[in-house]
């Protein structure tokens, strides 16, 4: 049971209240007609799945409603950083 | 013969209180203030269970967490049946009923105790997995008797009576354990403002004070613990949880503790109270003060009862007021478990021998035994022990310096308690919880907590630090460094004073030598709970099993209830030592929640019975019920299946119910399609995006079918969306996708473009909804509003505000069963009212109510789909002929388009969705039938899809499916096939799916 | 009846309410509160009273556009509370931040069309107002025991330090949701789902037996 700050809550919560939504900045290719299969596949498919720091999307789910960023050692499970949607982490590996 | 080995005074026991119990069926009596096991011992019982796989005679070994072999069954009655509880931490009250759980037919006349000897040999470790694997198809017949034999208690066969709930608790620091190191940790943090959250296992606070002859702040150990108790309870920043199992160190400082709240009063809670309590708490601190468990020796025979750790008798004796035995040998690789000789010979019964592993023991201990005359045999060791269901003698000799062999003569003792103790191992049990790995520590010859990411802090026993001082010192420590962390100001408090008694250095020693090699001595247990040996960890190191982890699991040492609180370290030490390598080396097996066995009902909690699931329900639910629906689940909501009349058959009402509303007039309560109010100058646009068909032209006024996919082009939701201003849209969902709807439509808002000016507002529960479907339904609505609603004034897919029956609504004129239908919206606090009326009105019409098996039926006629059933997230709109709700040509490249296009996603043999007639109109195909081509061919037969919807259609008087086929759109006509699983093989035609009105003629009116 | 017309017909806003012959249900109208208030215990730990039937309307805009703050203010009489996890109160008008681009303000249930309409008219550029009256009800607990109660169904630390009079959180409660304001020392406010609702008021009541549960009308 994580306990994770809310950005916009501006507050520690509960992981009950939260959501992982997976791999974070994967960013929706700008036109995806023009992709190749390949590309799309990348957008679709590929995620990472890193032994230690890892970039999450994670939506308070039963709180504000709002996503945000979560960097996440995910080998010791703490939670390094959180930031808002459109910010860049600081925490890098 | 009552209480035998009860002293006249002494320990924390209430002798004006005597309280009767029963254990194995006879009537026995203690005093308040025991635990079953020290009742049990001052009764003299001293046959407590059978062995697990030898089913040898076992006794009280430990006084705490750590005991292997008091394991009881408790429970009065069926329905309040406890398994697998610890004698000795289970309090005594009057009228408890206790029995042995392991014992087969019974613990004193045990059949299994004649395998166990003759078969010993035959079963070394591994034995279950060689010899009960195979062959795989026996397992089944094996394991009723190993499982009845073995005899790990049982569950009550009955609903269980008493109240268990979840308490969410925060505090600033959480303090494991209430010995001396704990509550000076919690006296500090308290003092200096922290909250604090302290618990215990125990009864009592106080820890090894509880059994101590020390003193403390120059008093009596047990008034110190006492006052300190007091100020700590005073303190409303403060929570005290005696009786409160520490049972589980989660991520980010979360525990949980297992509170017993009435299971030391009565066998039932009283008065409704709650039994046990699980409380999860959320810490910024931790300080684990857990102390430690004393660890037993190993040696042969070291399991007959009367066998017992050192500590555990000072306990029985200081604490309970009970002398386990007349006799008592003591061995020791320690000063420390001089005490308990010390103890015995002080309740006036003989020490025959303390046998120090040790060459030359000296100090104050060791002087004060030689005082009272006790003899101390030097460099030597118990070797073996006599008795089988007690000890009557013990066999010692001398020992080589490093413990290795024997080196002298056997000397026999008379004896019936041995008492062994071969130091202390730190509860390092919690800090391994977070994935900490222990360290051992040759200095204290234990383990002890290793690096850890937790915000934590230990102090005491855990640490090595086995004096009252040394916990005392390190637990105001501890306290003092989570103010500092929290950034609170230093508190007052001052370490109380102690005296010392200075012990001399132990001696790492595990296993004791015999004269025969270990393979062929008589048993030496490391792990009493699952009979593991010191010669079966051999046995398991020369088969190959190097990692500690692997001979764990191949002996199934510590796999126990207990977890092997007494015999892991043992066990890696006698691994260590045959693999030649070191302790550190060979490494540890860590621990996982939970620290002692919880109840399942702890675990549940009140989230039982109607508790357990929430069920929703909708504004109309009552009428419903008093109509007699049977109800149907849709995600957690209640909605209604079908309404029978009295002596009506499922099928005969479905009947019913779908001729009326074809015929006459029938109503569905749809208020549970989720709801999203969408509003902003970009709404439409991102209608466009979010559906595959085009949004832009929509007028006021109008509504419009839309089909939501996944970026892969896959079909996950459906419905209706209507243009309520221009800039203004209600769209409309799944019963059950419709939290999953909203989170997606926010995540493209947030994440993709929050450049796009839009809101949107769940109004699920804000809106009654009720379909009104039929050819009288329009009739029905003019008695009921002035609006027009005909069909120029208020044509097909159009809405409208209006007042039906004197409620604002907004009806609309949209259908899932093809016929004229009217959907009224009005605020859910007038649903019922207006649901009503239609019934007043609808009298004359026959309005017949139907539920949710009749929507399915009436909209699989028409061929209309429903997300979820008849799409299964891997068909995307044109494989459901809905080609007509894709618009390829928006700007914007919609999700799913790009999907759409992958190469998988056109080809032409995709599984396509069409309808079903059975050539035998009668047959109704199971959904989920699948289908093939030509059903002679060989086994497996190809298969081409599989049946989504199938029902029996009144209205048509015949059967009608719906299902994938291969290519199935363009085989129109042809034959498919469904071998069932009774043998029958349904001929089936594929045909368009819809199968009534076609040309849509009977809605359009 | 009449569709407020701002240019074009941009917004919907309908007055959802019959006139006063027709009784609204509030979500725990089944229970029949007023009479367990009148036959049921008088002295308790803890008192639930349902707060039926108000006008709750859900406010989406910018908290960083200083002219629909102005707007929102004159609407309601009070400024909008842009702290996180804040409230403010008026009179009968209570707005809870809920989101940093969402509120939820209640007001008398005959006020709520006013509201919406006002809205509409003095607020300017993107929002939304949504009236969500007959989706949610108000229950309020209170007494020395309310604490535990909460205790017992949510994962928020309540502790007066951390969750002073007027915080507001939306959070989990028991296996359903709540919006959450502490309204007095000793005094929760839950706004509940309708769907809900009957799930929610088995839960209170099976929370406060131990304390004993007094019901107001």
């Amino acid at each position: 049971m994580f306990l994770i700050y809310c950005p916009h809550c501006g507050e520690y919560r509960e992981e009950e209240e939260f959501q992982n939504r997976g791999q974070a900045h994967i960013a929706r290719p700008l036109d995806p007609d023009s992709c190749t299969d390949e590309e799309w596949g990348n957008y679709m498919f590929f995620r990472k799945n890193p032994k230690g720091l890892h970039h999450e999307l994670w939506v308070h789910a039963a709180g504000c409603r709002k996503f945000f960023n979560v960097t996440r050692n995910t080998a010791t499970y703490e939670i390094k950083e959180v930031y808002k949607i459109g910010e860049q982490p600081k925490v890098v590996a | 013969m009552s209480q035998k080995n009860r002293l006249q005074s002494g320990g924390r026991i209430d002798r004006s209180k005597p309280l009767t119990f029963t254990y194995n069926g006879k009537q026995l009596e203690g005093f308040a203030g025991d635990t079953l096991a020290s009742a049990l011992l001052a009764n003299g019982v001293d046959l407590v269970g059978r062995s697990f796989k030898y089913s040898r005679p076992r006794g009280i070994v430990a006084a705490g967490a750590e005991e292997p072999n008091a394991i009881m069954q408790l429970g009065a009655t069926e329905a309040t049946q406890v398994p697998n509880v610890r004698a000795t931490q289970q309090e005594l009250f009057s009228g408890l009923v206790a029995g042995s759980t392991n014992g087969w037919p019974n613990v004193e006349m045990d059949l299994m105790g004649l395998v166990g000897k003759i078969g010993g040999k035959m079963m070394p470790p591994g034995f279950y997995y060689k010899t009960f694997m195979y062959p795989q198809s026996m397992w089944e017949t094996y394991e009723k008797v190993i499982r009845q034999a073995a005899g790990l208690g049982r569950s009550p066969k009955e609903y269980d009576p008493d109240i268990y709930d979840k308490m969410n608790q925060h505090c600033d620091v959480m303090v494991v354990g209430a010995g001396p190191a704990g509550l000076m940790a919690a006296l500090t943090a308290a003092r200096g403002g922290a909250r604090v959250i302290i618990a215990d296992e125990q009864n009592e606070f106080g820890g090894s004070l509880l059994s101590s002859k020390e003193t403390v702040d120059g008093k009596a150990a047990a008034a110190w613990v006492a006052s300190v108790t007091k100020e700590l309870e005073a303190n409303e920043n403060v929570l005290v949880l005696p009786r409160s199992t520490v049972n589980g160190y989660h991520d980010h400082n979360f525990l949980t503790i297992h509170q017993r709240m009435t299971e030391h009063l009565a066998d039932r809670a009283p008065n409704g109270q709650v039994r046990a309590r699980y409380h999860r708490v959320r810490a910024k601190w931790v300080v684990l003060a857990t102390g430690a468990h004393e660890r037993p020796l190993v040696f042969a025979n070291n399991d007959v009862p009367g066998v017992m750790l050192a500590g555990a008798v000072s306990t029985y004796i200081n604490r309970y007021g009970v002398v386990p035995g007349n006799e008592l040998v003591l061995m020791t690789t320690n000063d420390n478990a001089y005490r308990t000789a010390l103890d015995w010979h002080d309740a006036g019964r003989k020490v025959q021998a303390i046998v120090d592993t040790r060459k030359n023991p000296t100090g104050p201990l060791v002087e004060a035994a030689r005082e009272r005359g006790i003899t101390v045999m030097a460099g030597s060791a118990v070797i073996d022990v006599q008795g089988s269901k007690r000890v009557s003698g013990v066999s010692v000799a001398s020992i080589s310096e490093d413990g290795s062999k024997v080196t002298g003569s056997v000397k026999k003792l008379s004896a019936d308690t041995v008492a062994s103790s071969g130091g202390w191992s730190p509860v390092v049990h919690l800090s391994c919880h977070t994935g900490s790995r222990p360290q051992w520590n040759d200095e204290i010859i234990g383990f002890v907590p290793g690096a850890t990411v937790q915000k934590q802090l230990t102090a005491g026993a855990i640490n090595g630090n086995f004096t009252t001082s040394g916990a005392l010192e390190q637990g105001k420590q501890a306290g003092a460094d989570a103010l500092e962390k929290l950034g609170l100001k230093a508190a007052d408090v001052a370490v109380p004073a102690t005296v010392e008694i200075k012990e001399s250095k132990p001696m790492a020693l595990f296993h004791i030598p015999h004269t025969k090699p270990t393979s062929q001595a008589p048993k030496q247990f490391v792990d009493y709970q699952n009979d593991v040996t010191a010669s079966g960890i051999e046995l398991a190191c020369r088969e190959g099993f190097e990692s500690i982890e692997h001979v764990k699991r191949y002996t199934a040492m510590g796999f126990g209830t207990d977890q092997g609180k007494l015999g892991n370290i043992n066990g890696m030490a006698i691994a260590a030592k045959f693999l030649n390598q070191s302790i550190p080396e060979t490494g540890t097996t860590i621990f996982r929640p939970n620290y002692t066995p919880i109840t399942f009902g702890a675990i549940a909690g009140r989230d039982c019975k109607e508790l357990f699931d929430p069920e929703r329900y909708t504004a109309m639910h009552k009428w419903h019920l008093e109509h007699g629906a049977k109800f149907e689940d849709v995600g957690q909501w209640k909605r209604p299946w079908y309404f029978p009349k009295a002596g009506e058959s499922m099928q005969e009402a479905l009947n019913r119910e779908c001729l009326a509303t074809r015929e006459s007039v029938g109503i569905l309560d749809a208020s549970t399609l989720g709801k999203i109010d969408i509003q902003g100058k970009d709404a439409r646009e991102f209608l466009g995006r979010v559906y595959s068909n085009a949004w832009a032209k929509l007028p006021v006024g109008k509504c419009r079918y839309g089909l939501m996919l996944k970026e892969d082009g896959m079909v996950f939701d459906d419905g209706v969306t209507s243009c309520l201003g221009e800039n203004h849209f209600l769209m409309t969902t799944t019963s059950g996708g419709a939290a999953t709807v909203l989170t997606w439509l926010e995540l493209y808002h947030q994440t993709e473009w929050p450049e796009l000016e839009v809101y949107f507002t769940s109004v699920t529960d804000h809106w009654s909804t009720m379909t009104i479907s039929g050819p009288n339904s329009r009739k029905l609505l003019e008695e009921l509003t002035d609006a027009d609603v005909s069909k120029e004034g208020f044509p097909y897919m159009d809405w409208k505000p209006m007042t039906v029956a004197g409620v604002p609504a907004r009806v609309f004129r949209i259908s899932f069963t093809g016929e004229l239908s009217f959907e009224i919206n009005v605020q859910a606090n007038y649903g019922l009212h207006v649901w009503e009326k239609l019934f007043e009105h609808g009298a004359k019409y026959d309005l017949t109510p139907y539920g949710t098996e009749t929507m399915h039926i009436l909209r699989a006629e028409k061929g209309f789909i429903i997300a979820g059933q008849d799409t299964d997230g891997s068909v995307h709109p044109y494989d459901l002929g809905m080609g007509w709700a894709v618009s390829m040509n928006k700007p914007f490249s919609f999700i799913g388009k790009r999907g759409m296009k992958r190469e998988d996603c056109v080809r032409s043999d995709r599984k396509q969705l069409v309808g079903l007639k059975t050539i035998d109109p009668n047959i109704v195909l199971p959904e989920g039938a699948q289908g093939v081509f030509d059903p002679t061919a060989p086994i497996p037969m190809p298969m081409v899809g599989h049946v989504t919807s199938s029902y029996w259609s009144a209205n048509l008087g015949r059967s009608i499916a719906m299902g994938f086929v291969k290519g199935g759109l363009d085989k129109m006509g042809e034959k498919v096939y469904y071998p069932l699983v009774d043998g029958r093989i349904v001929e089936a035609e594929i045909c368009s799916p819809i199968f009534l009105d076609p040309k849509g003629e009977r809605q359009n009116v | 009846m009449s569709d407020v017309k701002t240019e074009a017909v941009t917004v919907s806003v309908i007055n959802q309410l019959p006139d006063a012959s027709i009784q609204g249900q509030s979500p725990l109208f089944h229970a029949d509160l007023a009479t367990i208030a009148k036959s049921g215990p008088k002295t308790g730990g803890v008192t639930l009273k349902e707060e039926a039937l108000l006008g709750h309307l859900t406010l989406r805009m910018n908290p960083e556009n200083a002219d629909q703050l102005k707007a929102a203010e004159k609407v309601l009489g009070v400024a909008l509370p842009t702290q996180p996890l804040t409230s403010a109160s008026k009179g009968d008008v209570v707005v809870r931040w809920i989101s940093p681009d969402e509120w939820l303000i209640t007001v008398p249930g005959l006020k709520a069309f006013e509201v919406e309409t006002a809205f509409q008219k003095e607020m300017k550029g993107h929002f939304q107002v949504v009236n969500v009256s007959g989706g949610q009800t108000i229950v309020k607990l209170s007494g020395k025991y309310a604490q535990y109660v909460i205790k017992k169904s949510s994962p928020i630390d309540i502790h007066p330090s951390e969750f002073p009079v007027g915080k507001v959180v939306t959070s989990v409660f028991a296996k359903s949701s709540a919006i959450i304001r502490r309204s007095g020392e000793n005094e929760f406010e839950l706004v509940i789902r309708r769907s809900f609702s009957d799930y929610l008021w088995l839960w209170l009541q099976d929370a406060s037996r131990e304390y004993g549960l007094v019901i107001e009308a």
